[in-house]
């Protein structure tokens, strides 16, 4: 029953969250302050994202395989390799580095 | 789709291309996750799919599938939602305006307003020449391509969790952060744009010992409001509204 609660609660509590973002009305949103701070959150919270993803197991900052695969994704990203091309060649790196145990 | 129409097939190809690739990498998670809820979460298949159905936030899932599975309460599951799920709101105030649905439609984008679609759209959105079918296009490609690769990769997942591997042998956690940045770093254009991605990152990571999940993207958006109220101060605002002299 708990785990029902959980998800199902969950769920909605996601999805209203989701949706309060799109009732901001327009008005609210052609401030100047929220105008600039919405055109800023994508930057800052993906970048964010990308550092905890990175660098963060649970709540301790950890450096294994994924931060050299970080590196070869940014070599990739500089010689203009494709989307999937980056990805491959990040999962690619840690794959390789764990295989071969250098790094955890 | 109408909302194509006036997108470029070439333009048209390339985006989806990303969309079904950025699909293929999460469902690939997918699969790990579908997993991890009936091995680690003691939850059942169904309601390993009503959280990819109803929830479709992964970060959120995972956290759940924790809390349930250590014997957490349900009111801590649904915490730890709200804080990993506010950054989708926050997402939503950028694509209202950039994707910009009208009346009920906005319940159907609410629902795959995610990093994923928001990271294509922000990918594929000019700040000086504003394209809202282009937008409209990498939204919907990106968010139905996840939607639909995650909750099939779910269900493989939880009906076959003995048989998934650790998705680090095969590098998917670095795969993630990989294909972020090719989706961030390429809009990247100015100095301060770079500074404000490397201060968010260097914030959220630093900060990600002391609180709990999903508090760190919390903070830099606080950091990102304290910004945003010193340019406002310096810069007329433009007619577009994104803070730029035009």
């Amino acid at each position: 029953m708990n785990s029902w609660i959980a998800v199902i609660g969950s769920g909605v509590i996601a999805y209203l969250v989701k949706l309060a973002g799109y009732l901001v009305p327009k008005k609210m949103l052609d401030k100047p302050l929220i105008a600039k701070s919405a055109a800023l959150f994508p930057i800052a919270l993906l970048s964010a994202l990308l550092g905890i993803q990175t660098l963060v197991t649970n709540t301790s900052i950890v450096v294994d395989a994924r931060v050299p695969a970080l590196a070869a994704a940014f070599i990739a990203l500089r010689f203009k390799a494709p989307f999937i091309l980056v990805v491959v060649i990040g999962a690619g790196t840690a794959a390789l580095i764990r295989a071969q145990g250098w790094m955890a | 789709m109408t909302l194509a129409s006036h997108v470029p097939p070439n333009d048209r190809r390339s985006i989806l291309r990303t969309a079904l690739s950025v699909g293929a990498a999460t469902g690939a998670y997918g699969l790990s996750f579908g997993a991890l809820a009936v091995t680690q979460g003691h939850l059942n298949p169904w309601q390993a799919q009503l959280l990819s159905l109803l929830l479709f936030s992964g970060a959120s899932q995972f956290a759940i599938v924790g809390i349930v599975g250590a014997g957490g309460s349900a009111a801590a599951a649904m915490t730890s939602t709200l804080l990993l799920g506010l950054r989708n709101g926050l997402y939503g105030l950028r694509l209202s305006a950039v994707v910009h649905p009208r009346g009920w439609r906005k319940a159907f984008n609410a629902h795959v307003t995610i990093d994923e679609s928001t990271a294509v759209t922000l990918a594929n959105s000019d700040e000086v020449a504003p394209d809202r079918d282009r937008s409209a296009y990498a939204f919907w490609s990106t968010g139905l391509s996840v939607f639909i690769l995650w909750n099939i990769a779910t269900a493989i997942g939880a009906l076959a969790a003995r048989h998934i591997g650790d998705p680090r042998q095969f590098g998917l956690d670095a795969a993630i952060p990989c294909g972020f940045a090719a989706l961030i770093l390429p809009r990247l254009r100015s100095f301060n744009d770079w500074l404000l991605s490397g201060l968010a990152a260097v914030i959220a990571v630093g900060v990600s010992p002391w609180v709990r999940p999903g508090v760190p993207v919390l903070i830099v958006a606080a950091a990102t409001l304290i910004i945003a109220v010193f340019n406002t101060r310096r810069q007329p605002p433009s007619p577009l509204g994104d803070g730029k002299p035009s």
